[in-house]
């Protein structure tokens, strides 16, 4: 093969494999909502809440679950509390819950002082590497799955995204 | 093109993808201490540890503004070396989409000095760790430590 042909499709292999990779591990900016069919089962858990009472995800089965991963330490993910506390007042009677896993090391310790702090009126538990390998890692915070009433995931979001993006899943995910 | 050769191609970029994507999914950080340092016995002598992150992120100064934020600290275990002290740099203070006030934060390429005090002579390596958290402005990745290895000669 002529040195410059090959120069040039290595060139084009390598700007291919690079935009992949940039696809692979960019935030979603929007998820959409997957059709039903192509749900899959959202992996059980169970995870102990404040008082230590632990919470399993099924014991939420027949409502619409915002399932967020976050952490005191995560900015982006502050932002979003204040929106999942009005999901939880506004959606509530519509068969809808958010349930927060934070994934910090230290557990209650810090995690009850910030959910005191800032009211937060939906379930949170602490999260363990077991639960987070269940749901693919958890590599980045936040990290939001919307799960259907059968309790499969209908969209899942990397990264924060806008509150309508939320609002937009939850909706489409009552309505059906 | 015949079609083995766009095959060829096709699995050398997906390759290029299986190979590299991996790393770059691992770490935002590049940890680069000197290859080897010099000392004088009985003298403060200074080790600087290169930091390299990746473009788009930044971490938690070692004072971040706020009392949830993990800092950047870097810690040596007891050993041949006193650790003097350890020095930052100074932190930039950044505004984020997902921040009320600015945010202390190292960001690009940066060093950490280390004075180290050596009391004996003779080949040593100094062990430390590094405790770091990044995020860009949609996501933070969890808290990581690394251990750093710094090989000494004291003349």
């Amino acid at each position: 093969m002529d040195c410059g042909v090959f120069l040039v499709r290595l060139m084009t292999a390598l700007v291919v494999g690079l935009g992949l990779i940039s696809c692979g591990s960019a935030p979603s900016a929007k998820a959409a909502v997957k059709p039903v069919k192509e749900r899959k089962k959202a992996p059980e858990f169970s995870l102990k809440d404040s008082t230590g009472k632990a919470l399993k995800l099924s014991d939420l089965k027949g409502k619409v679950v915002l399932l967020n991963f976050w952490a005191t330490w995560c900015g982006p993910c502050k932002i979003e509390i204040p929106w999942f506390i009005e999901f939880e007042q506004k959606y509530k009677d519509k068969g809808f819950a958010v349930l927060g896993v934070s994934m910090d090391e230290e557990g209650w310790k810090d995690v009850k002082p910030y959910v005191d702090s800032k009211k937060i009126n939906y379930r949170v538990v602490v999260g363990d590497d077991t639960t987070a390998t269940l749901y693919g890692g958890v590599d980045s915070l936040p990290t939001t799955f919307i799960l259907d009433r059968e309790g499969k995931i209908a969209a899942v979001h990397v990264g924060l995204v806008s509150k309508s993006d939320y609002a937009s899943d939850i909706e489409q995910v009552l309505a059906k | 093109m015949p079609v083995t050769s766009n095959k060829f191609w096709l699995n050398s970029a997906l390759l290029l993808v299986a190979s590299v994507a991996p790393a770059l999914a691992q770490s935002v950080l590049s940890v680069i201490p000197p290859e080897s340092t010099r000392m004088k016995v009985g003298q403060v002598s200074e080790a600087k540890i290169h930091l390299k992150l990746k473009p788009g992120f930044h971490l938690n100064s070692n004072k971040p503004a706020d009392e949830f934020l993990i800092p950047l600290k870097l810690t040596w275990a007891p050993g041949a070396l006193e650790t003097v002290g350890v020095e930052y740099p100074k932190p930039a203070m950044e505004k984020y989409s997902f921040s009320e006030k600015p945010l202390s934060v190292y960001s690009g390429e940066f060093e950490i000095v280390t004075k180290f005090k050596a009391g004996t002579r003779g080949m040593t390596t100094a062990s430390g760790k590094l405790r770091y958290q990044a995020c860009n402005d949609t996501m933070c990745l969890p808290p990581k430590t690394i251990e750093i290895q710094l090989p000494v000669t004291v003349e």
